[in-house]
């Protein structure tokens, strides 16, 4: 079947995230002075396993982050129509996780709705009873006996196979980077490497990739066992129309990606130059840019960001032309937001690197380069800039989970992301009122809580990583 | 002291009309007089006369920032935005959509959003200064490794979940408080106690945390060397010396907040129910009353400015060294 790739404005933005990110990587794997803060989060452990923790997010993310609209059987004068329904990669893997839709609520790993309906039997009575779902644990005969059992072999099937992919993996990896890191010692991993003498010898012994092994080994489990359950079942049962949790919050996964990240793509830009020109230019360039973001920092955060997401509703709405899909019309919506989060958050870093670039421009280099005659702006690019890399790449990787954070509360403010956008914020929204029902259903609200929480705490364990490696405060006798 | 104060308060006048003139940007070029008119109207197809008439009982009729047709200083006053932000400087806040006099709202709402974050700002402030400090004293041991992981924990969950776990465990299953409401007299205790032990609970990471780095950049200093080799224990050591001097940096994150205590949490009142600020201007961000919106954002500045003014004088409280001038 044919399909046309569509690229959201988001989708856009990541990709030139990444290309960043390589070209970056590229720039720095040649200089041994900027690798050697990146090597010292290579052997930091709660560095290395919140990054591996991350890794399936950011899978999740960049899959779900690659759209397509399938061609329709039907054709119009001999052109193919596309659906108005735009999928993702992610959709396309998950495959039947999205269009399984029960009726209403079932209950974790349940084979029956959470709730009685009147059912007529065979025989022409009417009873109260819980009907069976219609995909979870649909190929068992007789679910009150063999639940429980096939559960447990599925799940014991699947723990065993992630165990053994895990396994797998673990090893094929550490045996390439040791054939590489044994010839030549190049790049990220070599303390890592170093600290792996004999192969299984190197495992029990050294910290980091101990913890790596155990880790690497637990999420392999974890996914396993999810990924042999799902098909069958509703792993996190069904919200109130019947989705599946599960896939909501995997599919909430790109929303917090998107939101943590391009908000800094966005926010970048404006904090580094105004900062590093109001701290070196000083004089009124000074004047103006304080008086700025002065004014922008005395507003609360909260109201400028909903005076702000009203304005840009109103807009949308007024322009519905603007946009061809509803996917188009809630991604403008994401972009926005991620717009107006980086104009209020620029401030904070702003004022930093007013305050570094003052400092760095009494410096001894700088008025050398200043004697030469060397234009402002070449010193600021040159020279400022490059010593205050460590302060912007410690902010934006501490922003990160903030701004995850945020956008859980600003979607229950009602000036979040759109609310047909599956997120954290609206899945949180949606189960908070489900609290109050009796009986209790909880678990849209736990599988939020737990993938939230998994998220967030890698993120802010890995910026601590991060903030460790790159503080210039801290005195570290090593040698490179 | 005082020629000092004079002068932060008027350097604090250009950046309100900063403020005024951004909201009043946001505002104003999305949604003109015009578009308002029609929303507040409510029918598809109004006429260009009941525009004009409901522009002109609202004073929408003027240009919005500069008026080519008068003369003088009237090209700058005579506009909307000068009427608009002019009567804010003097507090003077107008009516709400709902046709309420704004200013008098403030004034009632204003105690029961204070009820709240007093507390929970005092108490939170003495919990994660005392859980810093044992950090603090037990530092590169296990049990320091275990609270700052704690730390981290507690600092990512969100505050929707303390919020709503707290109230599903505290009110619905052991029914020890009221789940959400307020009352003014003495009854308000009860209905207090939830709302801040979850505030303090959830802002005990990230702030511990902090206080913790500060302490600990402290104890490095020459002088707490000087005063262990004359023999100080550990104890008086922290609270004598550390905690004094690691009193400047705490004050400049700590006392901006004060002033903005009035205008209450908008998530903590909004899920319990209270009467304040912070589920006023939810309200009226759901119910796009731009009116409440631009005061509740001019009041915020104002009170943010009197907390950096605020953050000086009690610099020169705890430092002795410090001078305004």
């Amino acid at each position: 079947m044919s399909f046309e790739l569509v690229f959201l404005p988001t989708d856009a933005l990541i990709l030139v995230l990444i290309a960043f990110g390589i070209v970056g990587a590229w720039h720095i794997r040649r200089r041994p002075h900027l690798v050697l803060p990146w090597r010292r989060v290579a052997g930091s452990r709660t560095g290395m396993v919140s990054l591996l923790v991350l890794g399936p997010f950011l899978l999740v993310g960049l899959l779900d982050s690659v759209h397509y609209r399938q061609a329709l059987p039907e054709q119009n004068h001999g052109g193919t129509v596309y659906s108005p329904e735009v999928l993702s990669a992610f959709d396309a893997l998950a495959g039947d996780l999205r269009t399984r839709t029960e009726k209403t609520y079932s209950a974790p790993l349940a084979a029956h709705l959470y709730a009685k309906e009147s059912i007529e039997t065979p025989e022409g009575k009417v009873t109260r009873e819980h009907p069976r779902l219609t995909f979870g644990g649909a190929h068992l005969t007789d679910p009150d006996r063999q639940l429980v059992r096939d559960v447990a072999k599925r799940g014991l099937f699947g723990a065993l196979g992630g165990l053994a992919v895990g396994l797998l993996m673990y090893f094929a990896v550490a045996s390439t980077m040791r054939t590489r890191g044994a010839g030549a010692d190049k790049g990220l991993m070599r303390v890592f490497l170093a600290r792996q003498r004999g192969f299984l010898w190197g495992l029990l012994r050294a910290g980091v990739s101990r913890s790596l092994f155990i880790a690497t080994l637990t999420l392999a489990v974890c996914i396993g066992t999810l990924v042999a359950l799902a098909p069958a079942y509703h792993v996190f049962g069904t919200d109130k129309v019947g989705q599946d949790v599960l896939f909501l919050s995997l599919k909430s996964i790109r929303t917090g990606l998107v939101i943590g990240t391009v908000t800094t793509l966005v926010m970048l830009p404006i904090a580094m130059l105004l900062g590093v020109a109001a701290g070196y230019l000083r004089g009124w360039v000074d004047d103006v840019i304080q008086y700025i973001y002065t004014v922008l920092g005395s507003i609360p955060d909260v109201l400028l960001i909903a005076a702000a997401v009203l304005m840009m509703q109103v807009a949308i709405e007024m322009h519905a032309d603007w946009f061809p899909t509803s996917a188009a019309r809630a991604d403008a919506r994401l972009l926005a937001l991620c717009v107006i989060l980086g104009a209020t958050r620029w401030t904070e870093l702003c004022r930093l690197l007013r305050g570094e670039a003052l400092k760095l421009r009494e410096l001894e280099f700088i008025q050398a380069a200043q004697a030469f005659g060397i234009s402002s702006l070449r010193i600021m690019m040159r020279h400022i800039v490059p010593n205050v890399m460590h302060i912007v790449l410690i902010s934006v990787v501490m922003a990160f989970s903030d701004l995850v954070l945020a956008e859980a509360v600003l979607s229950y403010i009602g000036v979040g992301v759109d609310p047909a956008t599956i997120s954290f914020g609206n899945m949180i929204n949606a189960a908070r009122l489900e609290m109050g029902r009796e009986p209790v259903v909880w678990w849209p609200l736990a599988a939020a809580f737990a993938f939230m929480l998994t998220l967030v705490l890698a993120a802010n364990l890995f910026a601590d990583a991060v903030r460790d490696a790159f503080d210039p405060r801290l005195n570290r006798t090593e040698a490179s | 002291m005082i020629a000092y104060l004079i002068r932060r308060v008027a350097y604090a006048i250009p950046i309100l009309i900063g403020v005024n003139l951004l909201t009043f940007t946001l505002f104003f070029v999305v949604n003109t007089p015009d578009n308002m008119a029609r929303m507040q109207l409510g029918i598809k197809r109004v006429s260009p006369e009941a525009i004009e008439k409901w522009k002109h009982q609202h004073g929408y009729d003027k240009p919005l920032l500069f008026n080519a047709k008068a003369d003088g200083a009237g090209r700058l006053l005579d506009t909307i935005f000068f009427e608009k932000s002019a009567s804010m400087f003097v507090l003077d806040f107008g009516y709400s959509d709902d046709g309420r006099n704004i200013s008098r709202e403030i004034l009632t709402r204003m105690w029961p959003s204070f009820a709240i974050a007093l507390p929970t700002f005092v108490i939170g402030l003495m919990v994660a200064i005392s859980f810093a400090l044992i950090l603090t004293l037990f530092r590169a041991t296990a049990a320091d490794v275990a609270g700052v992981t704690l730390s981290v924990v507690l600092m990512s969950v969100s505050l929707l979940f303390y919020i709503i776990g707290g109230q599903f465990l505290v009110s619905k299953l052991w029914h020890w408080a009221p789940i959400s409401g307020y009352s003014a007299s003495v009854d308000a205790l009860k209905f207090v106690v939830l709302p801040v032990v979850i505030g303090v609970v959830s802002g005990i990471g990230s702030s511990s945390r902090w206080y913790r780095a500060i302490f600990l950049e402290e104890i490095g200093k020459d002088y707490v060397r000087t005063a262990r080799a004359k023999g100080l224990g550990e104890l008086p050591l922290l609270f004598r010396h550390v905690l004094k001097n690691a009193m400047i940096p705490i004050l400049t994150g700590v006392v901006v907040v004060i002033p903005r205590l009035f205008m209450g949490s908008l998530l903590m009142e909004s899920f319990f129910g209270i009467p304040g600020l912070g589920s006023y201007t939810i309200d009226a961000i759901g119910a796009q009353d731009f009116s409440v919106v631009r005061a509740m954002v001019f009041l915020g500045s104002v009170l943010y400015i009197a907390g950096l003014i605020l953050t000086d004088i009690s610099y020169t409280m705890v430092d002795p060294r410090v001078r305004l001038s």
